[in-house]
């Protein structure tokens, strides 16, 4: 079983909250498109902080 | 694109703005660089700010100012308002700017000073030689470039990954992340002259809800929460909906916008060789009001006065920009930021029964003065019963 970050991008209002408190600095904002750019070690914080609750750690089998 | 500059500033807010206008007056080549594709927006502000502080550094232009504040109200979970009036306060309250014309109108300053300014411009990483920033890596517009400068200022707001790369911890811890959601609303019933902040858990919980006047029937209304209060079915979304549905109902929401306040402290040291970092990237908002416009403006500018100090001296280390951080601890903003913090610390510790019983005992008073330290000078006063649990608050005016 493995997780991952999934964002979901009709939720996104890519106001960067999530990118400041990823502690892997893994996300970045990309104008309007978040990125996961590096390695997500799907600790769910930015998932928490996200005010739209556009992002979701899945667990996949 | 010109790859060599004396000041390098990354981001195109009112940080970034003042520190590259201020860096450009004082004769040296600087270039602004902002990732998004335009400047100023989306707006991610509720958009209020001080009459006083803003005039530090502006003159006030109705160009961008919505709206003239005269009164303020905290409103309590009961519903007890405590009221701050501009005619009896006999001091200026504040002002809704636009900031969407406002961001430009600093930029358009700094530009007008001298300094190169580009947008659509990434900076990816930090240039590193012997442990000194000496410039950024971009991608302008989907290419790559190498921009070179003695002094970079990271003022990239909120995510402030420059000055992270360049090995400072600028990660904000979940509970001191202000996840916040605003709406732009019109035809709403409001009170075009007064800033409202409503207090509560079952609200706002550790943090607050505003309204903030746009003109007639129009305002941002939005909220803050802190990120460990954050969840499914009660994000900062979620409450607000909840407000809107109940108090606005008829109201057209023209914008929706989401963003992150950090409320935690600055950050341990905002140098280092050939870095200094301003505003939001420095963590240098007021933790009580979540403000950081005018704060953004005072860190730039100093940060643009101290980079151009140590170009001329030709030593731009980390010991020779110290200054710019010993500066802005001694300053009024950066003691207001200590104590406003401890302030915070106690507030979200609060109940609604303790919320009200505070605002009771306050609502009937008209202050003198618009400030924090007036407010709590008062709920010390006036509840001499509480003496013990409010030491922790005295404690913060000492
Ligand atoms: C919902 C909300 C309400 C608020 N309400 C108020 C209020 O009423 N009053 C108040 O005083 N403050 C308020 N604030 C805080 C205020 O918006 C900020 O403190 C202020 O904008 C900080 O200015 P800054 O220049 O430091 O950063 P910003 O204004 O965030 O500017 C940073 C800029 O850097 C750019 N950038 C980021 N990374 C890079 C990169 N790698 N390369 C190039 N560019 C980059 C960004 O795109 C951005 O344009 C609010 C904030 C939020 C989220």
């Amino acid at each position: 079983m493995s997780t991952m970050l999934r964002i979901n991008r009709d939720k996104c209002g890519y106001c960067g909250t999530c990118v400041a408190v990823c502690p892997e600095d893994a996300l970045e904002l990309i104008d309007a498109y978040l990125s996961l750019e590096r390695e997500c070690i799907a600790c769910g914080i930015c998932a928490r902080a996200c005010p739209l609750g556009a992002l979701e750690v899945v667990h996949e089998e | 694109m010109k790859n060599n500059y004396d000041i390098l500033v990354i981001g195109g807010g009112p940080a970034g703005a003042l520190a590259a206008k201020t860096a450009a007056k004082a004769g040296n080549s600087v270039c602004l660089i902002e990732k998004r594709p335009a400047i100023g927006t989306p707006v991610r502000c509720a958009e209020g700010i001080g009459k006083e502080l803003l005039k530090e550094y502006i003159k006030p232009d109705p160009r961008w100012i919505s709206a003239d504040i005269e009164s303020a109200r905290i409103i309590a979970p009961n519903g007890t308002a405590i009221r701050l009036d501009q005619d009896r306060a006999g001091s200026e309250v504040g002002y809704v700017l636009d900031r969407k014309v406002f961001d430009r109108e600093l930029v358009w300053q700094a530009a007008e000073a001298g300094a190169d300014v580009i947008v659509k411009t990434r900076a990816t990483a930090p240039i590193m030689e012997n442990g000194a920033v000496r410039g950024a890596k971009v991608l302008s517009a989907g290419t790559p470039a190498d921009i070179r400068a003695e002094v970079v200022i990271a003022a990239d707001g909120t995510e402030a990954q420059f000055a992270r790369r360049a090995g400072l911890d600028t990660t904000v811890p979940l509970r001191e992340m202000m996840s916040c959601a605003q709406y732009l609303m019109t035809d709403i019933d409001i009170d075009a002259g007064s800033t409202d902040f409503y207090l509560g858990n079952e609200i706002a919980p550790e943090g607050y809800l505003w309204v903030f006047p746009k003109g007639d029937r129009t305002a941002n209304v939005g909220i803050g929460i802190t990120g460990r209060k954050s969840r499914d079915g009660s994000r900062a979304k979620d409450y607000l909906d909840r407000f809107v549905a109940k108090s606005f109902p008829d109201g057209k929401t023209i914008e929706a916008i989401a963003g992150g306040v950090p409320v935690c402290r600055p950050l341990a040291c905002t140098v280092g060789d050939g870095l200094l970092v301003a505003g939001d990237a420095a963590r240098v908002v007021d933790p009580i009001t979540g403000g950081g416009i005018g704060n953004a403006m005072y860190t730039g500018r100093l940060a643009g006065e101290v980079a151009s100090k140590c170009i001329e001296a030709g030593n731009c280390s980390k010991e020779a920009l110290m200054p710019y951080d010993t500066e802005w601890r001694a300053s009024r903003m950066g003691m207001t930021i200590e104590r406003n913090y401890k302030v915070k610390e106690y507030f979200i510790t609060l109940d609604d029964t303790k919320l009200n019983t505070l605002a009771d005992s306050i609502a009937s008073i008209s202050f003198s003065e618009f400030s924090v330290a007036a407010l709590i000078r008062e709920l010390i006063k006036r509840n001499p019963k509480m003496l013990l649990e409010l030491k922790a608050l005295k404690d913060t005016l000492a």
